[in-house]
């Protein structure tokens, strides 16, 4: 990028950023997509695992919305939807493991994210490690 | 005809993965030929969707159809959001976000093969 010196408003966008916000879209057109079709057609079947997908799918779009909006409360809000995430994907991909009756039908983070190439275990440590980096006052420090 | 199509879209992806890596160690942004392999990947997924929309319509297994559907159209909006955003981005990063959007074609290939084939009916 060109313009590194940009408002920090657009920094969480730049860059790597930009590359986040794509694959966190993706990832919230996915879930999305994922806890629409299972709410729809048996909400009954995994009510536990479809409200999951159902948060998840909040997480995603809540994350690529302020990574796109930047800003100190952009910056703040979406280090709270990671770190939500973060813990989510490792609680539900160890509960899938251990309490198997609890999900009887599979979430966007089961098995640690295996359905989708874990990359919903990787994405929360870059979503940190890239909000780390553009942290207010380390951008105007390089 | 959705039979073969995964095949020919998951090698036509493994090509273009290939040429992506390369420029990639190379620490070069999207070349040329990446786009072109981008856009040949691109009409393959536009014909798989018209393809297995017909190929739906005509079946009488019991294939999840809504599944079945949005999973063409996510997959033939893939190469023009990856190259959008790749070209935004005129580095290495510009590269790695191709790379995920052709990767992520290939997964969703694999899910609907999967979609298709373990429906019987």
């Amino acid at each position: 990028m060109a313009d590194r010196t940009a408002a920090r408003g657009n920094a969480l966008a730049e860059g790597w950023g930009r590359a986040l916000v794509f694959v966190y879209g993706l990832f919230a057109v996915a879930a999305t997509g994922r806890s629409a079709v299972q709410l729809g057609m048996e909400p009954e079947k995994a009510t536990l695992a479809y409200s999951l997908s159902l948060v998840a799918a909040v997480l995603y779009l809540v994350a690529t919305t302020c990574l796109l909006l930047g800003g100190r409360t952009g910056w703040r809000v979406a280090g709270i939807a990671v770190t939500i995430e973060l813990l989510g994907v490792l609680s539900v991909g160890a509960l899938s493991y251990l309490a198997t009756d609890l999900f009887p039908d599979r979430t966007v983070w089961s098995h640690f994210g295996q359905g989708y190439g874990f990359l919903p275990l990787v994405l929360p440590f870059a979503g940190l490690a890239w909000l780390r980096h553009t942290r207010p006052g380390a951008v105007a420090a390089n | 005809m959705t039979g073969w199509s995964y095949g020919v879209i998951l090698a036509i992806a493994g090509v273009v993965a290939v040429l992506l890596v390369v420029d990639l160690v190379r620490d070069r942004a999207a070349q040329d030929s990446h786009f072109i392999g981008l856009g040949v990947l691109q009409v393959a997924v536009l014909v798989q969707l018209v393809g297995g929309a017909v190929a739906l319509a005509r079946t009488d297994r019991d294939v999840e159809g809504t599944v079945f559907v949005s999973y063409l159209v996510t997959v033939a909006l893939l190469p023009v959001a990856g190259a959008l955003f790749s070209l935004a981005e005129r580095s290495r990063v510009g590269t790695t976000i191709l790379l995920l959007a052709v990767a992520s074609v290939a997964g969703l290939e694999l899910r609907l093969w999967d979609v298709w084939g373990t429906a019987r009916g």
